[in-house]
């Protein structure tokens, strides 16, 4: 009869209050700076052993430099928020700790954090050290950030070279050039499909929510941080990425399931479908799948032509991993000495590679990828076709509340073969609504 | 050892309450040294198990009344106090918070309904065809059991991977062997979804019914079989009035733990669909989940979660009334 929930969360709470209590106490004192830190670092790779493998010899090398262990453990995304939330909530968590930069300004609410700001700052490098976009990224406007960034990513449209010059096609400049290639490379009965995406990921889905929404001129939020969610921009947008799946069906309905990357990567790879939407780090995984970098280009995500009213032709927006230190640290000098080497020009320069990340840091080596055409394209997208992410302390919800919505217009879209623009509102008025009233 | 109790009862002038002298007395008798003395043994026990079982409860109603948002998760002791805000905007059927919570308040219970009642139709039927002894009896008995016994996560995640559109078992054999479909069903989206949840459901305890209702079946003697079969009793009457009537402690018992626990499942759907459910299969204990743990609202997570409990007691209390009713008449 008793509810698991509140049993468990309520033991939760009754035992992590009893230990925020000794917690609490700690504060960074930096005059004797204890010898092991704690680090959760993000699975940035495709698998918890390949980043364990990635990062150790660097922490080695931080312990040979300074004398002090980091103890590591890497999570993967699914856990990552909900260990974070724990550990926020307890005060007993890691020391340093990565997080995607969409949850900065969130978790910059919290007041679990670091702030980065004076002598803090001064200690990983001061504030020009980092490229100003990317640097942004680290909380709200006006307040001084809770994170800095590690990892930098960008969206860009690969495509499958052979597949596309068999068609006589050339890679699309507009949305419409898209849709129809994909029309054009789809043949279900050949399980040939257009492009893959993970139509079941709540991330990606309120990612592309995002693009899409600023090619259709809609905001997620308006000047005041009140989420405007049924925008007409931000409508017409979540429609133009479910119609993939729906109207235009140029993706493999199942992709409506799929709920990370490996099923996409690996169509892809196999030529069973002739795009994908994704970051450069995909690249890496195109690789593991056996997909020689001579086999795709890359270009940026286009944007219906002629823009919508208020549209921009963005492909992307400022992606990345951050780096953020626990308020409530007791090794604070140690955990500032480990965000200042990850952070340094030689650790940027050795783990943009296996990541295929873009640097941080200004001058940064452009290390991501050994294929100069990739290179050439994501800085290219960086530069000109990439946009901020709102920088609103309730960014989360909308990542779940919309990327929730999507999931279930993806279904709907898979399973009775269209969504309509009334569905698509009826679904963001739902998730706003519940936003509002949930505050 | 002298409790309290003893020592105010004793005082109490006999006199004085000339007509409850008599109560006075059993009271007195009830509290002698020797009956208190198994209740003081029990006491530290039963103050430990409230503290696990009550304390996590009354923590749950305390947070409910709180804005605990993702604003205070950090000095959570500065949560604005709420009052019964969570509660208003948990039950306000005007918005979607109050008809998301409707929806998933049906939602469970037609599981529930479906689960319990397929369990326990094919426990029973399982349970009879295998209380007369054969040969192979055991051997079916253990097969029958086997998943109850595999661990939930692992049973479910191998039922996930059956139930993939393209490359699953189930659609395999529907659509390559059968030829039933021409384009392959989704199992795990949709209203399929729902059905796919409550057949692995029912897959993984109807053995629990089995095992329950074939243990109670132990304890009807082999007579009043054979007295029932002199008297003409047909297989059918025998299974109504005998093997039914006779098991009807051990199937209220059954049927309120599996009502509990189907209401409560948590791991089904979690397993199978990740912490965002299909809206179709979006049971009560993901609907608090994602309001607690993915929009950060454990006030309002937790409120939800009192009014399950509020639920579940008033339920299971009705139920316990009902039985007792039923067996002192």
């Amino acid at each position: 009869m008793k509810s698991r929930f509140i049993a468990s969360a309520t033991l939760a709470a009754l035992v992590l209050g009893s230990v925020a209590g000794c917690a609490s106490g700690g504060g960074g004192s930096s005059s004797d700076a204890p010898k092991v830190i704690t680090y959760w670092a993000s699975q940035q790779s495709s698998s918890i052993p390949t980043d364990q493998k990635l990062l150790q010899p660097e922490l080695d090398k931080f312990q040979k430099q300074t004398g002090i262990k980091v103890k590591l453990e890497v999570i993967d995304w699914n856990h990552l928020q909900d260990r974070t939330l724990t550990a926020a909530t307890s005060g007993v968590g890691p020391d340093v700790i990565n997080i995607g930069d969409t949850n900065a300004a969130t978790f910059q609410a919290t007041g679990a954090f670091l702030p980065f700001e004076g002598a803090d700052l001064q200690a990983v490098g001061g504030k020009d050290k980092f490229v100003p976009v990317s640097y942004q990224t680290g909380g709200a406007p006006g307040k001084p950030p809770t994170s800095l960034p590690l990892l930098g990513y960008v969206y860009g449209l690969y495509y499958n070279k052979k597949l596309f010059a068999d068609a006589g096609l050339t890679p699309p400049k507009t949305w419409q050039e898209l849709v129809s290639d994909a029309k054009k490379l789809t043949d279900p009965a050949a399980g040939k499909w257009g492009i893959a995406i993970q139509g079941g990921s709540v991330p990606e889905n309120m990612h592309f929510a995002f693009i899409f929404g600023q090619q259709n001129g809609g905001d997620p939020f308006d000047a005041a941080n009140k989420p405007t969610f049924t925008s007409n921009g931000i409508v017409a947008g979540v429609k133009q990425y479910v119609d993939l799946i729906g109207e235009d069906k140029v993706a493999n309905p199942t992709d409506a399931q799929s709920n990370s990357g490996n099923q996409s990567n690996s169509d892809f790879a196999n030529g069973k479908a002739a795009m994908l939407m994704g970051q450069n780090n995909v690249e890496a995984a195109l690789a593991a799948n056996g997909m020689s970098a001579d086999d795709y280009g890359i270009v940026p995500i286009p944007a219906p032509s002629p823009l919508p009213k208020g549209g921009k032709d963005v492909g992307s927006f400022v992606a990345g991993i951050n780096i953020s230190i626990f308020k409530n640290t007791k090794n604070k000098a140690a955990a500032l000495k480990f965000v200042k080497f990850m952070t340094s020009k030689p650790e940027q320069a050795i783990i943009d590679k296996p990541y295929g990340a873009l640097p941080a840091i200004k001058g940064g080596t452009l290390n991501f990828s050994s294929n100069p055409e990739a290179i050439k394209a994501f800085t290219s997208i960086l530069k000109n076709n990439s946009v901020p992410l709102p920088r609103v302390d309730t960014f989360s919800a909308f990542t779940t509340n919309v990327g929730s919505a999507m999931n279930a217009l993806m279904a709907q879209a898979a399973t009775s073969g269209s969504v309509s623009t009334a569905d698509v509102k009826k679904a963001l008025q739902a998730a706003q609504d519940q936003m509002v009233a949930g505050g | 050892m002298r409790t309290p109790l003893d020592n105010t009862v004793a005082a109490t002038p006999p006199s004085a309450f000339g007509a409850t002298k008599q109560r006075t007395a059993t009271v007195r008798r009830r509290w002698t040294k020797e009956r208190a003395t198994p209740y003081l043994l029990i006491l530290p026990a039963t103050l430990l198990i409230l503290l696990v079982q009550i304390g996590p409860m009354i923590a749950g109603i305390v947070i409910s009344l709180f804005k605990l948002t993702r604003l205070y998760i950090a000095n959570w002791a500065n949560a604005p106090f709420a009052g019964l805000d969570n509660y208003r905007v948990a039950l306000d059927f005007s918005t979607p918070i109050g008809q998301k919570l409707v929806q998933s308040f049906l939602t469970t219970l037609l599981y529930t309904i479906i689960v319990v009642g397929v369990c326990w139709l094919i426990g029973t039927s399982a349970a009879i065809v295998l209380q007369r002894s054969f040969r192979g009896q055991n051997m079916l008995r253990t097969f029958f059991l086997l998943p109850y016994a595999l661990p939930a996560y692992a049973s479910i995640i191998t039922w996930s991977f059956m139930l993939q559109r393209d490359n699953g078992v189930v659609n395999n054999v529907l659509v390559n062997g059968l030829h039933l479909f021409n384009d392959p069903p989704f199992w795990l989206l949709g209203n399929n979804s729902f059905v796919s949840m409550a057949v692995i459901a029912i897959w993984h305890r109807w053995p629990f019914a089995f095992l329950m209702i074939l243990a109670g079946m132990q304890s009807i003697p082999e007579d009043v079989y054979q007295a029932s079969a002199i008297d003409g009793a047909s297989v059918w009457q025998q299974i109504r009035y005998i093997t039914l009537g006779m098991l009807r402690p051990v199937n209220f018992v059954l049927l309120l733990m599996m009502f509990l626990w189907s209401f409560n499942d948590f791991n089904t759907p979690f397993v199978l669909f990740g912490p965002t459910a299909p809206p179709q299969s979006n049971l009560l204990s993901i609907h608090i989940y994602d309001n607690s743990f993915l929009n950060w609202n454990f006030g309002l997570g937790s409120a939800m979660s009192v009014l399950l409990l509020i639920f579940l007691a008033l339920v299971s209390g009705a139920l316990l009334l009902w039985n007792r009713r039923s067996q002192r008449a």
